[in-house]
């Protein structure tokens, strides 16, 4: 049984340790923790667990960190490929990944 | 202020604030439920804007999240008896993670709530809790510039948020990694129900029509054939779109593999030896099954990548690359064999 690990050596997440400022809060927006503190210092700890959302990235004072965000999603790819709007992509179906249980 | 679930207002020093309690009524769950199927699902909003959570006052914590009336209700329930404020940002009606992940949850949108809602005449502290899968879409930092507001980011669950704010705004690393237990997939069974069934139907019906032709078919066994093979073919198809859309989401962390269309193709075989055990086609007809089903499952389990919680985009391009070739394939061959069938039996 692999559970709930997806694909790996895929994700496109990068750390520069020479700007990292070691604040921490990618490993607080991180929702899979891919991320960790040593020697003052973040490191992907769990790259394989890494989901491409983009949160880390953004949230990085120091623009460290670096990813090419995004959903993964077949539907929306599949949208994407047939020049269908991203608008109204599957993938929000609201439900996965919201409070109580997207798209 | 002029919606059901709201009960009366609170006075403030930026106007009036609808106020909301803990209490789900029999309309929001009926609500829910509804959307859960899909009924109303993409207009299932509310009215951005700041609510009082009971009777909160200008110390109490604010809460911020998206206008889809599941995720309020969700928040509100789970928050049981405190007071707090809540202030909804206009997403279009769809959930924080998916807002933040298009774009429409964002620090800009946060920023111009707090100030479209007065929020600083109405809290005495400069600081808001942003759910953390708005973090893709939010930056922290960024909205302290902007609004003048620092931001905390608050758990994944809105179920641990009590035990968040009773620790001081502090969350433990459970409350920070996104689970995906069998509960929150049994939820999405509706929606993935609903979808594989529409086509579902449309295939099996296209199936049972061709599923006359075949030897005597203008002869008069036409219909004895489309009834016969056909129907047959129709209620493989049926039921792949059941194996696909329930057994999917339900087996996902036990199906063999990590690309989602794999583990799709495993259970289109498990779903194939329970019908075949059951109605013993004849071999090329059963191997036409084979192909179809193969097919279906392996689309319809791919698909739930969009509805789970650790997909990457990266990912899902790479599965897809040999994925939607072999289901176009296998699903070819499935028809071709299964057309041939009564010819070569």
């Amino acid at each position: 049984m692999t559970g709930m690990r997806y694909l790996k050596n895929v994700t496109t997440l990068k750390l520069d340790p020479e700007r990292c400022l070691g604040c921490g809060l990618c490993l607080e927006v991180c929702p899979q923790a891919v991320l960790a503190l040593a020697v003052g210092k973040a490191v992907i700890a769990d790259r394989d667990a890494c989901m491409e959302c983009g949160a880390c990235a953004l949230n990085c004072p120091a623009g460290a960190l670096e990813v090419q965000a995004g959903v993964g999603c077949a539907q929306a790819v599949i949208n994407g490929a047939l020049g269908r709007g991203g608008g109204s992509a599957c993938c929000c179906s609201p439900d996965s990944r919201s409070v109580g249980g997207c798209c | 202020m002029n919606q059901p679930f709201v009960s009366g207002a609170l006075e403030t020093p930026a106007g009036q604030v609808p106020r909301v309690t803990s209490r789900l009524t029999f309309a929001d769950r009926l609500g829910g439920c509804k959307a859960r199927w899909g009924l109303g699902r993409m207009n299932y909003k509310v009215d951005p804007g700041l609510y009082a959570l009971h009777s909160p006052g200008d110390s109490s914590p604010v809460l911020v999240t998206a206008n889809y009336k599941l995720t309020l209700d969700a928040l509100r329930r789970e928050l049981g008896g405190l007071d707090a404020w809540i202030l909804v940002v206009d997403t279009n009606g769809i959930n924080v993670w998916c807002a933040a992940g298009k774009g429409t949850f964002g620090t800009e949108g946060v920023a111009a709530a707090i100030r479209d809602h007065g929020l600083e005449k109405v809290v005495s502290h400069r600081r808001v809790i942003l759910p953390q899968l708005g973090a893709p879409g939010a930056a922290a930092h960024e909205l302290k510039r902007l609004s003048g507001f620092g931001a905390v980011f608050g758990p994944i669950a809105a179920s641990h948020l009590p035990v968040f704010l009773a620790r001081g705004l502090k969350a433990t690393p459970v409350m920070r990694k996104k689970q995906f237990p069998w509960r929150e997939r049994a939820v999405l069974i509706p929606m993935e129900l609903v979808a594989a069934l529409k086509w579902g139907l449309m295939i099996a019906a296209a199936l049972t029509i061709l599923g006359g032709l075949g030897p005597g078919s203008f002869s008069g066994s036409y219909l004895a054939n489309a009834l016969g093979h056909g129907l047959w073919a129709g209620a493989a198809v049926l039921w792949a779109a059941l194996a696909g859309s329930v057994g999917g989401p339900l087996l996902l962390p036990w199906l063999p593999g990590r690309a989602f269309a794999l583990k799709g193709l495993w259970l289109g075989l498990g779903a194939w030896l329970a019908l075949t055990a059951l109605a013993r086609p004849a071999p090329l007809e059963g191997l036409g099954w084979l192909g179809l089903m193969l097919a279906l499952v392996s689309f319809l389990v791919m698909n739930f990548t969009g509805a789970s919680t650790y997909t990457s985009l990266s990912g899902v391009k790479k599965e897809m690359r040999w994925a939607v070739p072999a289901q176009i394939g296998l699903g070819a061959l499935g028809l071709i064999a299964w057309l041939a069938s009564p010819w070569l039996v």
